[in-house]
């Protein structure tokens, strides 16, 4: 994928039916396992690749494709995973509007997104008809391992 | 993948022991009500201590099927949700799970004997005991 620089290891999970999103959530949590967070991020990060993946996937009840990219950017300082979601579906029409609390279309379109946000340490959402991005990412501070 | 539901006297006991897809989730909940309409069962367990994760979507399935169930005529409990699913599910912000909720199985039969002992069930409630 070309959202991470060269050599840093993603995985790309493409969204194309419910079990996809498992797959997605599967992968999330073995990477937060493998990077030793602890079991509430390990489950914050799963249930929110989980939402996020949702919505692609509520996108394309309509149209077109998506793919999930989960990427360890960690550095020196701290690690972080980060949680890229794409699709070519028709868009958001309104974007405030799909992170407001309790909004959902066609019973669920980011239903969960307002909960990603707050379990997150980054979130970005864009959306135009024929692309929609979604990235979040959780970072924690290095233990020292001495 | 099909859940279990299994008979205990008057209450039905169920355990989600892995991770579902939406589309399981609504079978999940269609078998559990017609188990209950059929044997009339007067209260409902959901096992939960095997879920990792509980998003959005499975909140509010477990909330509509204790709400369902309840209009059938059964007392819900959800029992076992492990440390970090309700560490994510608070933080995640509005009223995700809005059901009775027990430590482990052992206290949900117990919460439901009792709550179908005070409706006036006995009977049943007692046929329903270990």
């Amino acid at each position: 994928m070309t959202d991470s620089p060269a050599g840093v290891p993603s995985i790309v999970v493409p969204i194309r039916d419910a079990t996809d999103i498992l797959r997605a959530r599967g992968s999330a949590r073995e990477l937060a396992a493998r990077l030793r967070l602890g079991s509430a991020d390990q489950t914050r990060l799963a249930t929110s690749v989980s939402e996020v993946s949702e919505l692609t996937r509520n996108v394309l009840q309509y149209a077109g494709e998506g793919h999930c990219t989960i990427i360890d950017a960690s550095d020196e300082s701290r690690l972080c995973i980060r949680v890229v979601v794409e699709d070519h579906g028709p868009g958001i029409p309104n974007v405030d509007l799909a992170l407001r609390d309790g909004y959902s279309t066609s019973g669920g379109l980011g239903a969960g997104l307002p909960g990603v946000r707050r379990l997150m340490d980054e979130f970005e959402l864009s959306s135009r008809p024929g692309h929609t991005r979604l990235m979040i990412a959780m970072t924690r501070p290095r233990v020292s391992s001495a | 993948m099909k859940i279990p539901v299994l008979r205990l006297g008057a209450i039905l006991l169920t355990s989600i022991q892995v991770d579902l897809t939406d589309t399981e989730v609504m079978q999940f909940q269609a078998d559990v009500l017609s188990v209950i309409a059929e044997t009339e069962g007067r209260g409902l367990a959901i096992d939960i201590t095997a879920l990792e994760v509980v998003d959005s979507f499975m909140a509010r399935t477990i909330n509509d099927t204790a709400s369902m169930a309840r209009l059938l005529g059964a007392e819900v409990v959800v029992c076992g949700m492990r440390p970090a699913v309700a560490l994510t599910l608070v933080e995640m912000g509005r009223e995700l799970i809005g059901v009775e909720t027990t430590f482990n199985l052992d206290d949900g039969l117990a919460r439901l004997q009792r709550k179908i002992a005070q409706r006036g069930d006995n009977a049943l409630a007692a046929s329903g005991s270990s």
